[in-house]
């Protein structure tokens, strides 16, 4: 502690009980953890230095930008030490014609295309905190968002990191290129939660504007009905941006909030957005117009222009915050079904929900079988929470059963620690560990998420 | 050369053996001339739901034989896997880590590729990754195999996904003066909303402009791209366009007495590559992302390598035989030794 005073400002080494206090949680404010110590840096060599302190120490550290975190992934370690990166927000370098821009970690993801909006260009993954998030978090779990159909998710955009690893070296891989050789060592290090060190410079693609969009939301009266308008969609061989799905109770959740003007006599929406050149869209519409007619809604309303397509994006992303006005606690799952099993794994949460005698409420990437469900729980009711992390858990291992994955962009984290020896056998388990430990041995970096701590790390 | 047929030879195989090399199709000897097992019969398509958009097969099985079957369905690779009508397979192409020109619009073999069935160097089986679209847990290990030359493990399965395949292609070519007039033009069409599916620049400044999509939309869309020079380009016939494609997915631009070598660039190197090594074959792929040259066989590469080192751009030799097929600056460093160690803790799948 001492060192790290010796290092920095007074006024950015934090261990008062007030200042701590606000990183105690992140988006899972279930969970709460006292911290050590708060690092406020403002430089990535300042990262370093507190990197390597925390290694020559042994003391655990968390690197923190936002903090909005569905899954856990920036809970503090108990007196741990939090580096807090949002001071860190420069962009290093930008190049319209290389499409390309790098940014130090607690740099905003939505900053980024408002950044490169001049030029035409935009980011893709769109997380729906994107006004808060910053980058570093994205590259830590793998952000994805809801146009991951067409364009992937962080990984997919990440050309390049500088990052620091958990002893103090620096290391750098893939560059401003598209392509690399050598292994995908930047592919490798996005979603890893953390358990590899911190990234410090990133640099990332940017993508021309679309020309045109085409926003269309549709009201169906069942929630299979809406899904499986999606397996029509994909199957006609049209590839849109985004395919959402919300069910009645988020609908009525997210009108309540914003009035965007979804339907809220249907049992679900439908939003479906092309985008594309002018002319591919020309032929693209009367295939989707078809397609969704043939699937059974009852009424189909197309964003006639920009404002109109900016509400209906309004409504689909204040989902979460708008079930706040439903329920006085929520938690949010994010497992993975295979798409064609989009019905089954939506008539299996809706016979959990009344079996558990729990409201769930759906919100979700259809278009590539990315689950969100909402489950509403009151915590001031003993046992309630309890209850909703059982019936959490059993949706996790439906979409296991179903072939899926137990999360698609929100990472392991604390939250779904459990679930990932569900997931994967001991041999792949182990296989992660012998990494943990060849990259962090101490485990000091982000300690009990996504694995957890080793006795080694418990002690330590 | 031990022909593996089942996954668990492989396993047995490498638990026995000091070193393990593997071979597919051996269209990429500049990477596996060394090899002493053949995974060529590790083959075929084990899983292909078409309404999932995702397949699995074996690490041995041929790409022509994926593309034919999704054909048959409408869909694609759309990263045009290079050599598959050579005999490339899917193992090979992840371990190579190379992409065609089609990278350009939906990305490479990294961004498609799933999950991935490995042995480890004690040969333990281990299924990393997933087989669904969307997946976030646990290390992203799929992609460590992608370029990763077989050194961080073998594969034995990959499940990849898919896109519809486009109904019609088209494509312009324009020819410019000089290079720099030629990478102008590029960054102008990379840059636009044009959404082209390709984009390559060949040694003769000729830039080729693909353009996929509907039918009705294509040949519209196509005329707009061939307008948006100031000398408009030349829209190529059905059939050229087809040629041209398979060609370069192919590279039977490359001439006899050359080997292969891929280079990560970027646009604003072009000028600079072609200037220093005027009299080599190349080809500048995916808006300028990606470089193939030819460097003449037994030719010593040291000035190539001088050349990539001061532009920084990374190469690897995939065809001849070189001692090491890494060129230019170095890719190797602390956070990769430090995951072969967990991987492969004897070196057995160390590249020579």
């Amino acid at each position: 502690m001492s060192r790290l005073r010796q290092s920095l400002p007074p006024d950015r080494v934090l261990t008062s009980r007030a200042a701590t206090t606000s990183f105690e949680s992140d988006g899972l404010t279930a969970y709460r953890e006292k911290p050590g110590v708060i690092v406020l840096v403002e430089s990535t060599s300042e990262v370093v230095d507190v990197v390597k302190l925390c290694h020559e120490f042994g003391v655990p550290f968390v690197a923190r930008g936002s903090g909005t975190s569905l899954s856990g992934g920036s809970l503090p370690i108990a007196n741990g030490v939090v580096i807090s990166l949002n001071r860190l927000n420069k962009i290093i370098d930008y190049s319209a014609e290389q499409r390309t821009i790098t940014v130090e970690p607690g740099f905003i993801n939505l900053e980024v295309s408002k950044h490169v909006a001049g030029d035409r260009l935009y980011y893709s993954p769109d997380p729906s905190s994107g006004p808060v998030c910053t980058i570093g978090g994205n590259v830590a779990f793998n952000s994805g968002g809801a146009h991951c159909l067409k364009y992937g998710m962080t990984a997919n955009h990440v050309l390049g990191i500088k990052a620091v690893l958990p002893d103090g070296e620096v290391v750098e891989f893939g560059g401003e290129s598209l392509e690399h050789v050598g292994p995908d060592l930047c592919g490798m290090f996005v979603g890893s939660e953390g358990l590899f060190g911190v990234a410090l410079e990133i640099t990332l693609r940017v993508l021309p504007q679309p020309e045109r969009f085409h926003t269309v939301l549709a009201a169906y009266d069942t929630l299979a009905g809406a899904g499986d308008a999606v397996a029509m969609i994909v199957a006609s061989g049209l590839l849109p941006g985004a395919m959402e799905i919300m069910d009645r109770l988020a609908i009525e959740a997210s009108e309540a909030a914003v009035h965007a003007g979804y339907p809220t006599t249907a049992a679900a929406a439908l939003l479906v957005e092309l985008e594309g050149p002018s002319e591919e869209l020309d032929a693209e519409i009367p295939l989707l117009e078809q397609v969704i007619r043939d699937s059974g809604a009852y009424e189909v309303r197309v964003a006639a222009n920009k404002e109109e397509r900016s509400r209906i994006w309004v409504g689909r992303k204040c989902a979460f915050s708008a079930i706040g006005r439903l329920s006085p606690d929520y938690l949010v799952q994010d497992g993975v079904v295979p798409r064609t099993e989009l019905g089954n794994a939506l008539s299996a949460i809706e016979a959990l929900s009344e079996q558990y005698g729990l409201r769930v409420a759906n919100v979700f990437h259809a278009g590539d079988g990315n689950l969100h469900p909402l489950i509403l729980f009151d915590g001031r009711i003993p046992g309630e929470f309890e209850q909703a992390e059982h019936l959490a858990g059993e949706i996790l291992m439906m979409c296991l059963r179903l072939g899926g994955s137990i999360t698609g962009e929100h990472g392991v984290g604390v939250e779904k620690i459990a679930y990932l020896p569900e997931m994967y056998t001991e041999n792949e388990m182990n296989l992660m560990r012998l990494i943990r430990q060849a990259v962090d041995p101490a485990e000091i970096a982000n300690r009990g998420k996504m694995l957890q701590a080793s006795a080694l790390g418990k002690g330590g | 050369m031990v022909v593996v047929e089942k996954p668990e030879e492989l396993q047995e195989l490498v638990r026995s053996q000091p070193r393990l090399r593997v071979t597919g199709g051996g269209t990429k000897p500049a990477l596996s001339h060394s090899a002493n097992a053949s995974l060529a019969k590790l083959s075929g398509v084990r899983k292909y739901n078409p309404a999932e958009f995702t397949f699995t097969a074996m690490a041995g099985t041929r790409i022509d034989e994926v593309e034919t079957i999704l054909a048959e369905r409408q869909q694609y690779l759309p990263f045009e896997p290079p050599f598959s009508a050579s005999g490339a397979t899917l193992g090979g192409t992840v371990a190579a880590g190379l992409s065609g020109s089609g990278r350009l619009r939906f990305g490479g073999v990294r961004d498609f590729l799933l999950g991935a069935k490995i042995v480890t160097g004690e040969g333990i089986s281990v299924a990393t990754g997933s087989q669904v679209v969307k997946n976030a847990a646990g290390f992203d290990l799929p992609k460590l195999m992608v370029g990763g030359q077989g050194c961080y493990g073998v594969m034995t399965e990959l499940t990849f996904k898919v896109f519809p395949k486009p109904q019609h292609s088209a494509t312009v070519v324009f020819e410019a003066e000089t290079v720099g007039q030629a990478v102008a033009l590029l960054r102008k069409l990379a840059g636009s909303g044009l959404d082209l599916a390709a984009l390559d620049l060949d040694a003769d400044n000729r830039l080729w402009a693909r353009v996929c999509g509907f039918r009705s939309a294509v040949l519209r869309r196509t005329e707009r791209v061939r307008q948006s020079a100031p000398t408009p380009g030349r829209i190529l016939t059905d059939d050229e366009d087809a040629q041209f494609w398979n060609d370069c997915q192919e590279f039977r631009w490359l001439p006899d007495g050359r080997d292969l070598v891929k280079v990560a660039i970027t646009p604003k190197c072009i000028e600079k590559l072609a200037l220093l090594l005027p009299h080599v074959a190349r080809r500048f792929s995916v808006g300028g992302n990606l470089a193939w040259i030819g460097w003449p066989t037994g030719e010593n590469p040291a000035q190539l390598r001088h050349v990539l080192c001061e532009l920084e751009c990374p190469g690897l030799f995939v065809t001849g035989t070189p001692s090491t097929p890494y060129v230019g600056p170095r890719v190797d460093n602390l956070f990769a030794q430090r995951l072969r160690a967990a991987i492969d803790p004897h070196g057995k799948f160390a590249v020579s």
